[in-house]
């Protein structure tokens, strides 16, 4: 069946939704998610979004810009970052114009709370730049936006699955092949122009905070398609995920004055980073829990520290660090405060640790959480698909999946937020002024047959080896060898049983053999897409032999702004083999300065 | 610990009737049940089917009937729900596959009430201002999910399907007590329909079901008095 449609949005988060509510406007739009818009895991974002609004205390966008190149270690493109942060106020008002409800300071002003990394560049001291609702932030864009894109009548195809990007060999993008998950038919997405929203891949490694959708569908599509990969060695794990579980605990606990206590009862992290604390940028907070339980320092010499935000806890350190409040009076926080501000982080607590925040310390380990690379984009969310920015026409990316870069590096909490929206609403109009000029691509003869076959060498497989048990191996090495720290010997390691586990996928077979909501033959699919995004990932940061950011080589453990201050691009070459290159960082704004909190 | 997991099995390419599946597999008291059924799934049955995302009560995927009642299986540990533990789909929705029902239905009347922010006239530069106290006034039910746990528990929509059902009302008062909004009369109006908010008799089943604890009875009771005031 073959659906004809201007603009072609594929995911329905944020960034998706953002982009179709604005295509829509001016083009006939669809959206296409494997998951209920509602479903999509911008709901689970927690602390806030960052927007130098300055309602609680002076700030500047152009601080946010120099705290988002800073906490990117210098890699994200500051043009783009000017662009995100200059952007991010207008997109919270328009948010609020939208019936976003945030949290509001006395005077009925959107309310904003400290988050890591995020300054006054004056004072070096946390700034309140982080506007929330609640610690449900991200499910309040998520339903707003949704609300927004009913209002308008933009039409949605829920529990479609893409499986394969439309190139044809002029080489422009003429639209998607999905399954309709009910009825397991194919259908061929026609359109002048295609955005991906498809999110991230913290499903590659065992600990993350990411849901099970979260498999890398659309980044290992494009990159199966020929379309580079950009800054994949760099994956960001979160410092506070729940033990055990990697359920995310926000940067919003800190925000709200939350320690991380180790083995011996010390609050560690100002050894780490002096001046902000617990609200250093999440790259060094994740490696300074990990050099903790290294050091015997663990909780019980276990692998796991507390996150502690009991209100005496709390209130002992802000007199200890002298902590104000915007008026000047001296920072303390109550038990009530905690349950109102972190209601949802208490529910958690209590129903998957049975313990309640106010009364106890947290069980915590860093959990993979985000991806700074991803498709290349430039600044109007074109797909770009060499070092020289050579635009692929009719395909755009936005959100987790893309790569602009504004996260270079690391990402600062609550810039992926901005990210989705700002990003998200540039991809819409881009793709809707695009699909206006712009003449139908040709379609590709027999546009469903690749992802007709790749269904059917998995439904009609009759090896021995089991999905779930090739997934588990995958997740269990990501975390080992490819995690927060790196060596070559860790990474050469895992890209060997890497390629063995993709030899062991060839051999798959599945029981459910039926067409109907067939999500066994879909999981498998999903487990080729992130065994490929898993070798990217291991290769790209085999090749950056530097420390930066989140990529910590053991083995080379400085910055290396000499060789390194360039993003690397992953190709996937004809014979399956893949080959790296690079393309420079745009500067322009800060020159590469030492990285201290 | 050893448990059992009976499973409303109905494949609708094969089977007549639906049937129960029954697994026994190793647990530990803090799996949650999602745990369990991602387990029989990978390393049991295959083709097991049901919805699932988050897998920690914020998506709202996995809403289905454990133990006889309508739960998240990512918020139901085991250790609270026994060493037997029987699952069934959502009721009053068609089932698709297995644990899948059609939300069709649900969606529909979600989008039925004008589940968005109305107000036509021109916003500030800045942020509409908004007190805290008017802020606080709505925030129970925009916890809301989607989820569909309430409206599949309550017998009012089990015996009269076009009932509008408590999710719908609860995305209604969002609306209809945030200050800035102006569509309440147009929602109002909806809800005063035979098929509208009198059909709920106050049986309090959305309220036990509800992950997110809001307090739902109470919100259509808010939504009644408004509608008796007016």
């Amino acid at each position: 069946m073959i659906h004809r449609f201007d603009v072609i949005v594929v995911g329905a988060g944020g960034a998706g939704l953002m982009a179709a509510l604005y295509a829509s406007r001016g083009a006939k739009t669809a959206v296409i998610s494997k998951l209920y818009p509602t479903r999509s895991h911008t709901g689970t974002a927690q602390g806030g979004i960052g927007a130098a609004l300055g309602n609680m205390e002076e700030d500047h966008p152009e601080w946010h810009i120099f705290d988002t190149i800073k906490g990117s270690d210098y890699l994200a493109d500051q043009d783009a970052v000017k662009i995100l942060c200059e952007e991010a106020v207008g997109m919270v008002y328009e948010l609020e114009h939208m019936g976003l409800p945030f949290d509001r300071t006395p005077d009925g002003r959107i309310a904003q709370r400290p988050f890591g990394g995020h300054t006054n560049n004056v004072t070096k001291q946390p700034v309140r730049r982080a506007c929330h609702a609640a610690d449900r932030t991200g499910h309040m864009i998520l339903q707003t936006v949704y609300q927004q894109c009913i209002k308008n009548n933009v039409t949605f195809f829920d529990e479609y699955q893409v499986l394969d990007l439309l190139v044809n060999d002029e080489g422009h993008v003429a639209g998607v092949t999905a399954i309709h998950i009910d009825s397991g038919e194919l259908h061929t997405f026609y359109g002048k122009a295609t955005i991906f929203a498809t999110g991230g891949f913290g499903r590659l490694w065992k600990i993350t905070s990411n849901a099970y959708a979260l498999t890398g569908d659309g980044v290992a599509v494009a990159f199966r398609r020929g379309i580079p990969l950009e800054d994949m060695e760099f994956y960001q794990f979160h410092p506070t995920g729940i033990l055990g579980l990697g359920i995310l605990l926000t940067e919003g606990v800190r925000g709200e004055g939350g320690v991380l206590i180790n083995g011996e009862g010390e609050r560690f992290m100002p050894r780490y980073a002096p001046t902000v604390k617990d609200l250093a940028s999440r790259d060094v907070v994740s490696r300074a829990i990990y050099l903790e339980v290294r050091a015997g320092r663990g909780i019980g010499g276990k692998d796991y520290v507390y996150l502690d935000v009991r209100p005496e806890t709390v209130n002992k350190y802000f007199v200890e660090d002298g902590v104000k409040n915007p008026d000047g009076t001296p920072r303390r926080i109550t038990a009530q405060d905690i349950r109102r501000k972190l209601p949802d982080i208490s529910d958690f607590c209590k129903t998957y640790l049975q313990l309640d925040p106010i009364k106890s310390p947290l069980p915590i380990q860093p959990t993979a959480h985000y991806a700074m690379g991803g498709i290349p984009t430039n600044n109007n969310a074109e797909v770009v698909i060499d070092a020289q920015g050579t635009v692929m026409p009719g395909f755009y990316a936005a959100g987790e999946c893309a790569c602009v870069s504004v996260h270079g590096a690391n990402r600062l909490g609550t810039n992926s937020l901005v990210d989705i929206l700002v990003f998200g609403r540039r991809a819409g109009q881009n793709a809707a002024i695009y699909a206006a000029q712009a003449d139908w691509p040709r379609l590709p003869a027999a546009a469903e047959e690749p992802a007709r076959a790749a269904l059917a060498a998995i439904r009609n497989g009759t090896g021995r080896e089991v999905v779930a048990q090739i997934r588990a191996e995958m997740r269990s090495l990501m975390m080992d060898n490819v995690g927060v720290f790196r060596t070559e010997a860790l990474l050469s390691e895992a890209l060997a049983r890497l390629r063995d586990l993709k030899e062991c996928f060839s051999r798959i077979s599945i029981m459910d053999k039926g067409k109907r909501w067939n999500t066994e033959l879909l999981e498998a699919w999903e487990l080729g897409c992130m065994l490929d995004l898993a070798e990217v990932t291991t290769v790209a940061a085999l090749t950056r032999t530097e420390s930066r950011g989140a990529h910590f080589r053991e083995d080379f453990p400085e910055r290396d702004d000499v060789n390194w201050l360039k993003h690397s691009l992953a190709y996937l070459e004809a014979d399956g083999q893949i080959r790296m290159d690079t393309k420079p960082v745009t500067l322009g704004l800060y020159e590469p300065a030492r990285r201290v909190y | 610990m050893k448990v059992k997991v009976k499973v409303r099995r109905f494949n609708p390419e094969k089977d007549h009737r639906p049937y129960w599946g029954e697994y026994q597999l190793e647990a530990q008291p803090t799996d949650r049940v999602l745990d369990l059924l991602v387990y029989i799934k990978g390393y049991i049955d295959g083709t097991l089917t049901f919805r699932r995302s988050c897998a920690h009560g914020i998506c709202g995927s996995d809403a289905m009937v454990i133990n006889g009642r309508n739960r998240l299986a990512c918020k139901e540990l085991v250790k609270d729900v026994g060493r037997t533990i029987v699952i069934e789909p959502l009721r009053g929705l068609p089932v698709i596959k297995d644990l899948a029902v059609d939300m069709e239905p649900f969606f529909r009347k979600y989008r039925s009430i004008l589940p968005f922010l109305i107000n036509d006239e021109p916003p500030p530069y800045t942020e509409r201002l908004q007190s805290p106290e008017a802020r606080e006034r709505f925030d129970d039910t925009t916890k809301c999910i989607l989820c569909a746990a309430c409206t599949t528990s309550c017998p009012s929509f089990w015996a009269n399907d076009s009932y509008l059902g408590p999710a719908a009302i609860v995305q209604a008062h969002r609306f209809i007590f945030d200050d800035r909004d102006r569509g309440a009369q147009a929602r109002l109006a909806i809800l005063a329909e035979a098929d509208g908010v009198w059909r709920c008799r106050t049986i309090y089943n959305c309220v036990d079901a509800c992950p997110r604890e809001i307090d739902i009875t109470r919100a259509i009771g808010e939504v009644k008095k408004l509608l008796l005031v007016e």
